[in-house]
C-alpha cells in the first residue's frame, strides 16, 4: 500500500490554482522531494496533504482518504516540519517536544511516562538529551532545527512533511539534518515528502522527485531523470551545468555573462 | 551531464555529530524519563503564590479606618469558622464591618483580579499577542456602554446594584458576539489575527457611541467617568455572589485546557497538525475568558493592566509556559488587586483613587523593574 496517494489534487488561492490536478503516489519508506521555482505550488501541495487548506481531488494516506479521517486520526498519522517552525523562547526543549504527544492526550488529558518515553526516545535519537531542561531561546538555528525534528517524531507518525527543512541553515548544519532525516528514515520506515530548494542536497538525499511549476507536475522521477539542464533552463529560467558525482547528480550554476 | 570525480566534499561527512545509534547506547530512555517533563505548577512556586495571596487578603481585611487589629480578625475568623475554643473579641459592629464590609470587598477583589490576569494570559496565548488584554474583543467598551445606558437612561431607582452590571454584562457580552460575527463575515475565522482586527473595529464602534451618549447626558458624566475607571464597591457579598458562577466557569475551563494553550502558542497550523480542532478549542477559551471579564468588570468597571502586567510579570521571573502560568496569573492576580483595592481606599482616605490608576502607577513601574532585572524575553 502506498503511504501517499494524490489524484487531481487543486488548491485555490485568490481564485487562482496554485495547485492544479496534482497526481502522485509515495511509496512507505520513500524520500520524496518536492522541487520547483518560487511560486510553483511546493508549500501549498504540502499544506493540502497535512489538510491546513481547502482543496479540490482527493488525498490518501496508507488507503485511507484524509478527509474522512479526523484531526486527531491525522496528527497520528502525519507530522509536518513547517518552514518557520514557531519556537517559543521561554518554553524548554523537553516541554517543547512533548508537545508532540498531544495527539495522543485530547484537550484535558496530560502526558503519561508512556508519553515521556516516546519524547525521551524522540531526543535521544536526536541527540538532545542533554537539552531537556533548556529553553528554546538559547539556541542556536541548528539546535532548533532538532529539537523541531524531535517533536514531530515524537508524534509517531508513519509520514513526516518537510517544507524547506534546511532553509536556514549553514551548509554543514543542512548536510547533518538531512543525514539525520535519513537515518531517521532508515530506522523507522519513515515517509519523507520534503519541499526543498537546494537541487544538489535534493539529489543526494530524495529517491524521487516531483518538479512543480505553475502548480502542475511537469517532471517526476529519479534525481538524474528530472535534474536535466533542458528542465532547469525551462522551468527556473536557469543556466546550470548538471554533473555525476559518484552517481547522483550535483547541479553548478553558471556565470551567463563574463566581465 | 559531465562527470566530476567525487573529491574532497566526501571528507565533509565525517565530522557528523553523534549519531543515533551512539546517543542511544549512551543513555537510554528509561534512565531519563523522569528528567523529560513539562514543568507544572511547582509546588515551590505554588505555595510563593498561595503565600502571597493569603498576605494580600490579611492586608486587605486588615486595612481600613477602623483599625481592628490582626490577631483579632485572626481570632474572629477563626470563630467563624469554628475552631475549637476560638472566639471573636470584636465588638458586633466590627463584626459587622468585618464580615459585611471588608470581607466581600477584598473576595470580589480577589475574584476580579484573579480573572482579569487569568483572562489576560489566555489572551495573549491564544492570540499569541504579548501585549493582549483581557478586553482584546471588545468587552471594555461594550460594557462601557452598557453601563453609561443605565447611568445615563434608567430611573435611579431601577439603576441600583442590580441593573448597572447587568447592563455593563450585557454590552460587554454584546460586543463579544459582534466581533465574533464580524471575524466571521471575513470568512477566517481561523484566522486569531482577523479576530483582534474585528475587536479593534467593534472596540471603537461601542466606544464612540459610548463616548457620544456620555456628551448627551452632561449631568450623568462624573457617574459614567467613575465607572469607567474602576473600583471595587463595598456592597457586600450580593456582587460577589453575583459574579462567582462565571468566574468559577470561566476559571475552570480555562484551566482545564492549559496545556492546549501551550499548543496553541505554536500558531494555528502547527496546533493543527498536532491534532488540534484550533477554532472549536479557542472558542471555548475565548468564551470563558470574556465571560468571567465581562461579569468581573460588570461590577467593578474598566480596571486595567491587571491583565498585561501580572501575566509578564510571573513570566519574565519565572519562564514557565502556560501550562502553570495560567494558574499562577489567577493565584497573583487575585493578591495584587486587592493590595491594589488597598491602596486605593487608604493612600487618600477617607477619598477613594480609582483602582485603574492605582493598576497602572503602581503596576508600571513594578513591571519596568521586573524588565530590567531579568534577561528573559516577553512574548
Amino acid at each position: 500500500m502506498s503511504a501517499i496517494e494524490l489524484q487531481d489534487v487543486t488548491v485555490e488561492l485568490g481564485g487562482r490554482a496554485v495547485v492544479d490536478r496534482v497526481a502522485a503516489t509515495v511509496a512507505s519508506g520513500e524520500w520524496l522531494a518536492l522541487i520547483g521555482p518560487n511560486g510553483a505550488g511546493k508549500t501549498s501541495l504540502l499544506r493540502a496533504i497535512a489538510r491546513l487548506v481547502p482543496y479540490f481531488g482527493s488525498i490518501a494516506l496508507e488507503g485511507r482518504s484524509t478527509s474522512s479521517l479526523s484531526r486527531t486520526e491525522l496528527s497520528r498519522l502525519l507530522a509536518v516540519v513547517p518552514q518557520e517552525p514557531s519556537t517559543p523562547p521561554w518554553m524548554t526543549v523537553s516541554e517543547y517536544v512533548l508537545l508532540g504527544r498531544t495527539p495522543y492526550l485530547g484537550p484535558l488529558g496530560k502526558e503519561s511516562v508512556r508519553d515521556r518515553d516516546a519524547a525521551g526516545r524522540a531526543l535521544s535519537r536526536l541527540d538532545l538529551l542533554e537539552y531537556g531542561a533548556r529553553r528554546l531561546g538559547t539556541l542556536s538555528g541548528g539546535e532548533k532545527q532538532r529539537v523541531v525534528v524531535a517533536r514531530a517524531l515524537a508524534q509517531d507518525a508513519r509520514i513526516v512533511l518537510l517544507d524547506e527543512p534546511t532553509a536556514a541553515l549553514d551548509i554543514g548544519h543542512q548536510q547533518q539534518a538531512l543525514e539525520l532525516l535519513d537515518s531517521l528514515r532508515a530506522e523507522s520506515g519513515l515517509t519523507l515528502v520534503a519541499a526543498m530548494h537546494d537541487l544538489t542536497l535534493a539529489a543526494q538525499y530524495a529517491d524521487r522527485m516531483l518538479l512543480l511549476d505553475g502548480g502542475r507536475v511537469v517532471l517526476e522521477g529519479a534525481p538524474a531523470e528530472v535534474l536535466t539542464e533542458a528542465a532547469l533552463a525551462a522551468h527556473y529560467g536557469a543556466t546550470i551545468d548538471v554533473v555525476a558525482v559518484d552517481g547522483r547528480v550535483a547541479v553548478v550554476p553558471r556565470r551567463i555573462r563574463r566581465s | 551531464m559531465k562527470a566530476l570525480r567525487r573529491g574532497r566534499e566526501a571528507d565533509a561527512f565525517r565530522d557528523l555529530p553523534a549519531g543515533p545509534e551512539s546517543a542511544r547506547a549512551d543513555s537510554g530512555p528509561s534512565r531519563t524519563t523522569e528528567d523529560i517533563r513539562a514543568r507544572g505548577l511547582t509546588p515551590l512556586w505554588a505555595a510563593g503564590a498561595v503565600g502571597f495571596l493569603v498576605l494580600s487578603l490579611l492586608v486587605g481585611v486588615v486595612s481600613g479606618p477602623i483599625d481592628l487589629g490582626v490577631g483579632a480578625v485572626l481570632e474572629s475568623a477563626g470563630a467563624h469558622l469554628h475552631l475549637p475554643g476560638a472566639t471573636s473579641p470584636l465588638s458586633s459592629t466590627e463584626e459587622a464591618i468585618l464580615w459585611e464590609i471588608r470581607v466581600p470587598r477584598v473576595v470580589l477583589g480577589a475574584l476580579v483580579g484573579g480573572m482579569l490576569a487569568l483572562a489576560g494570559a489566555t489572551y495573549q496565548g491564544v492570540f499569541r499577542n504579548p501585549l493582549a488584554d483581557p478586553y482584546l474583543l471588545g468587552v471594555a467598551a461594550g460594557a462601557g456602554l452598557g453601563a453609561t445606558v443605565a447611568i445615563a437612561y434608567l430611573p435611579e431607582g431601577l439603576r441600583g446594584q442590580r441593573a448597572l452590571p447587568i447592563a455593563a454584562f450585557l454590552g460587554g457580552s454584546a460586543a463579544v458576539v459582534l466581533t465574533y460575527a464580524v471575524g466571521r463575515s471575513a470568512r477566517r475565522e481561523r484566522d486569531a489575527a482577523t479576530l483582534v482586527l474585528a475587536g479593534v473595529t467593534v472596540a471603537a464602534f461601542f466606544t464612540a457611541w459610548q463616548t457620544f451618549l456620555q456628551q448627551q447626558n452632561t449631568d450623568t458624566l462624573q457617574q459614567v467617568y467613575t465607572w469607567i475607571l474602576g473600583s471595587i464597591p463595598s456592597t457586600g457579598w450580593p456582587d460577589v455572589v453575583l459574579i462567582l458562577p462565571y468566574v468559577a466557569v470561566a476559571g475552570v475551563v480555562i484551566l482545564a485546557l492549559r496545556r492546549v494553550v501551550d499548543v496553541l502558542s505554536l500558531g494555528d497550523d502547527e496546533a493543527a497538525t498536532l491534532g488540534v480542532h484550533v477554532g472549536r478549542v479557542r472558542l471555548a477559551l475565548v468564551v470563558a475568558a470574556t465571560l468571567g471579564t465581562a461579569a468581573a468588570v460588570a461590577v467593578t468597571g474598566l480596571i486595567g493592566f491587571v491583565g498585561i502586567i501580572v501575566p509578564h510579570a510571573i513570566r519574565l521571573v519565572s519562564g514557565m509556559s502556560y501550562r502553570a502560568l495560567l494558574p499562577l496569573s489567577a493565584i497573583v492576580g487575585a493578591g495584587f488587586l486587592v493590595l491594589a483595592d488597598v491602596i486605593a481606599r487608604t493612600a487618600l482616605s477617607p477619598a477613594e483613587i480609582p483602582l485603574g490608576v492605582v493598576t497602572a502607577f503602581f503596576g508600571a513601574p513594578f513591571f519596568a523593574l521586573v524588565l530590567r532585572s531579568t534577561r528573559g524575553g516577553v512574548g
